[in-house]
């Protein structure tokens, strides 16, 4: 065996050896930076953020009418309510439900209900948009694949569903816009 | 003169060399293309960085001559804020423009304003529209064209700023205008820029050079939006690199120093 | 590799995966202990950044591959979104391209090395044809990389080469008509070629392996051509050349950097930011730089000979040039490895690089222009002269340089040259060839 062998065991703390540290640790703290851009290039596109966020003109809803728009791939239900319905969202006793919210807590504007159109169970759109549509026992919305009933807060009353239907973050920008997102 | 610009002039004139040996046919009466002048960009060298204020006056340009008869379809709304432009301005230089959108619950196509996620609208829907209005030439999209023309800032510069009359004897083809820089001579595209043609908004005298300065900076930023961020990071990466090198080296060097070799 | 954890955790592990899957006790034999000669130039560091070169291309690839479409309606415009959406796509798509660069230019000066020191004689003799079809295959991938971004010199330069092969006598045209899968290059080529690009790389991976295999076997050539006698002529790979490879590679991806980040487009063809036009030629068609000599060779042969005609007789020459040098070490039999001993060879061989060169320029000019202002040289004569001097040097020179040439004394050894400062043995004769 060749007597260089000697210098890789060397384990004195000469500069050499910190020479070697230092170059090793250079390296690899690049090369973990280096990782980064990797990773981040599959993160959201700069194209799929600008759709992060979408501007909804409500003008043309009336009262008592609901309609669908699409958000981030998914629907999003708006409602603008009738007097009934928001009293019966407002009456209801916390206890009477499985996933526990008052109706401020899921709205600031009463008359204007935004909710993500997918039921928390399994993930169908639940029915009730339409008037032709089934609403359930509640007068919310349907959800037919396994039987959840959601009230006009969009709150879980019965079937398997979990949660309530969630809201997404919004904004009104006039009376009229509202920002999704 | 840096040595990017350098190596990108010796590709340039072999460029050109090659090009203007091609001309064959052309009845460019002095014989080949002229060459661009060289000038002094912002955005030329390690340090180099977009001038966003005449990027936005060249976006002016762009919207207010140019977007008539080309297209801009690699440049979405939302990106002009990397120039400087506010949420509220984006919004309404976009609505200035409609987009074909739909079906709707019909089925039917319709038109909307264009939004800020919304690319560029073109003039034209398709090149054969965009031929028939153009006695057959086509307007090239804008977006890339800085990057598609070796030393493409100085060469649409030039181009903007080259119209002249036709030397004597030549004769100008019906529907074309004499242009020295272009390859051929007779350029389909009629002088775009005139004095105060534009009315900047910041209030800077919009000779034809301004204009085609300001334009350019803008184009060479629809070109390479990344630019600034790329430079920054080559620095710091290049320095690394060299600091490793450096290392590395002396590494090896300590390490090897007692062997014969 | 670790030598031995010293911890008996880390040591027991590494016992029990070796015992069943033996990767650690080869790492330790084949890349730690093994012995090479000690006197390695800077040019023996190409290998290893050859190796990080296609790991590289590979994961850049990969994520690319995440974001672009392989479509012509799409193509063009999903390249543009990786460099203007895609967080650090520009980054990808810059190393991706340049990457493509710096991996020839590596593999060019691995080869250039090759052929100085005789590397490819005896005992080397299918590591060196190893290498060759690791070249054609990086050609294969490059070509078909380079169509996918669907610009304007990306199908022209698709449509010039695939439309060579109807020059194949009698199935030419079938054959042109199956690479295309159409009657035109077009989408269902586009679609094959992404296909094709994305798997060529684990074959040349496949490849490089067989490659270092191969070399272990016979161990490296080194600057003096002289096999090693003993441990006083070799040092382990670990530390030292992972070390210095680590170094020279540091320096290799130093410049690397400088072009990924100041000159991103400077090996690149601006036309190809126009998305393709099939209805609208190029005013010149030009390949990537690392093809151009090939190409100059194949436009060299503008005449018909004999009964071949122009056309096939360029596409003859051109994979002449290539196959030439899987014969390489048949054409050289010079019983002396290295350069440094064969000084008519070395005259030769540094005409040869200058040829190469001279190939490479003639290649990106167009044929008939003048060479210079006012003299009646065109860039074509070049051409014939070049392509004749590339396959004279191969054909007829080496091997009469091989039976010919006086080499210088060889020295007896590597220890004994470097002691000896550098200075030839002490041999009066030149030694035959060893064998390893």
């Amino acid at each position: 065996m060749s007597d260089d062998t000697q210098n890789h065991d060397d384990h004195s703390g000469s500069r050499r050896d910190f020479l070697y540290l230092s170059a090793g640790a250079f390296a690899g703290v690049g090369g973990a930076i280096a990782l980064w851009p990797f990773v981040d290039s599959m993160n959201p596109s700069a194209d799929v953020l600008a759709l992060s966020s979408v501007e909804v003109d409500v003008s043309q809803v009336e009262v008592g009418q609901r309609v669908t728009v699409k958000w981030r791939g998914k629907p999003v239900f708006v409602d603008r309510r009738t007097p009934a319905a928001i009293a019966e969202a407002v009456n209801t006793p916390l206890s009477d439900l499985r996933d526990p919210e008052t109706d401020a807590q899921r709205t600031d504007r009463p008359e204007w209900l935004v909710i993500v159109g997918v039921c928390t169970h399994l993930g169908c759109v639940p029915l009730g948009q339409k008037a032709s549509e089934p609403r359930g026992e509640w007068g919310g919305w349907f959800c037919p694949c396994h039987g959840s009933h959601y009230d006009t807060a969009g709150r879980i009353r019965k079937g398997p569903a979990p949660l309530n239907l969630p809201v997404p973050e919004h904004a009104f920008l006039t009376d009229t816009k509202i920002k999704i997102g | 003169m840096g040595i990017v610009s350098k190596l990108r002039r010796t590709a340039a004139v072999a460029g050109f060399a090659a090009v203007a040996a091609m001309v064959s046919t052309a009845a460019l009466a002095a014989g080949d293309t002229k060459h661009p002048e060289e000038r002094d960009w912002h955005f030329s060298g390690i340090f180099g960085t977009v001038d966003v204020h005449s990027a936005q006056r060249g976006l002016q340009v762009y919207l207010e001559v140019c977007s008539g008869c080309h297209a801009l379809k690699q440049v979405a709304y939302r990106n002009l804020s990397a120039l400087g432009f506010t949420e509220g301005e984006i919004k309404a230089i976009a609505a200035d423009f409609e987009v074909t959108a739909g079906p709707d619950s019909e089925g039917e196509m319709f038109q909307r304003p264009a939004i800020q996620s919304d690319n560029f609208v073109s003039p034209f829907p398709n090149e054969e529209a965009a031929k028939a209005a153009n006695n057959g030439a086509n307007p090239p999209d804008l977006s890339l064209q800085v990057k598609v023309h070796p030393d493409g800032a100085n060469y649409i510069h030039a181009l903007l700023t080259g119209y002249a009359d036709a030397p004597d004897g030549v004769e100008v083809p019906d529907g074309a205008s004499y242009n020295p820089f272009f390859r051929g001579g007779f350029i389909a595209m009629p002088q775009p820029l005139f004095e105060d043609g534009v009315e900047y908004s910041d209030g800077t005298a919009a000779t034809v050079d301004q204009m085609a300065t300001d334009v350019v900076n803008f184009l060479q930023w629809t070109a390479e939006p990344e630019m600034q961020q790329r430079k920054k990071m080559g620095f710091k990466v290049v320095i690394f690199m060299i600091i490793l090198s450096a290392l590395l080296y002396a590494g090896k060097r300590k390490l090897w120093a007692n062997i014969d070799h | 590799m670790s030598a031995g954890n010293q911890t008996p955790v880390g040591n027991g592990l590494v016992k029990w995966i070796d015992s069943r899957l033996p990767v650690f006790s080869y790492l330790q034999k084949e890349y730690a202990e093994f012995q090479s000669p000690k006197n390695f130039n800077w040019f023996w560091n190409f290998g290893a950044i050859l190796t990080f070169m296609l790991v590289l291309m590979m994961i850049t690839g990969i994520f690319l591959a995440m974001q672009y479409q392989p479509n012509t309606e799409l193509a063009f415009d999903s390249v543009e979104r990786i460099m203007r959406d895609v967080n650090f796509g520009w980054l990808l798509r810059y190393m991706h391209a340049n990457g493509g660069t710096f991996f020839f230019i590596a593999v060019y000066i691995h080869m250039f090395r090759g052929m100085y020191y005789g590397s490819y004689k005896n005992p080397r003799e299918l590591l060196w044809i190893l290498g060759v079809i690791i070249l054609v295959l990086m050609m294969a991938t490059a070509f078909m990389g380079y169509v996918l971004p669907w610009g304007q010199m990306s199908f022209w330069g698709a449509t010039v080469i695939t439309n060579l092969f109807s020059a194949i006598p009698l199935v030419g045209d079938s054959i042109v008509t199956l690479l295309w899968g159409g009657f035109s290059v077009d989408n269902a080529t586009l679609n094959r070629f992404f296909a094709l690009h994305y798997l060529l790389p684990f074959l040349i991976f496949g490849v490089v392996i067989l490659h270092v295999i191969s070399l272990h076997v016979s161990g490296s050539n080194n600057p003096l051509g002289v096999d090693p006698k003993g441990p006083q002529d070799t040092v382990s790979f670990h530390p030292y050349y992972t070390m210095k490879d680590s170094a020279g590679l540091a320096i290799f991806v130093t410049i690397f950097a400088f072009f990924v980040f100041f000159a991103p487009n400077f090996f690149g063809e601006p036309e190809n930011y126009l998305a393709a036009q099939p209805l609208t030629t190029p005013a010149h068609i030009v390949p990537e730089w690392y093809f151009l000599p090939f190409f100059a060779i194949l436009r060299s042969i503008n005449f018909d000979i004999w009964f071949i005609e122009a056309k096939l007789g360029g596409v003859i020459a051109m994979f002449g040039a290539i196959l030439v040098l899987f014969v390489l070490p048949w054409l050289d039999k010079s019983p002396v490895r290295s350069a440094k001993f064969r000084p008519v060879y070395k005259w030769f061989f540094w005409i040869f690089l200058l040829d190469c060169l001279l190939l490479g320029w003639v290649g990106g000019r167009a044929p008939d222009d003048l060479v210079f202002e006012g003299l009646a040289l065109k860039v074509i004569h070049l051409g014939y002269l070049s392509t004749f001097w590339y396959f004279f040097h191969f054909i007829i020179l080496l091997p009469l340089l091989g039976v010919f040439e006086r080499p210088k004394p060889v020295p007896k050894s590597i220890s004994e040259s470097v002691l000896g400062g550098g200075n030839a043995g002490a041999s009066a004769t030149a030694k035959p060839m060893e064998k390893a």
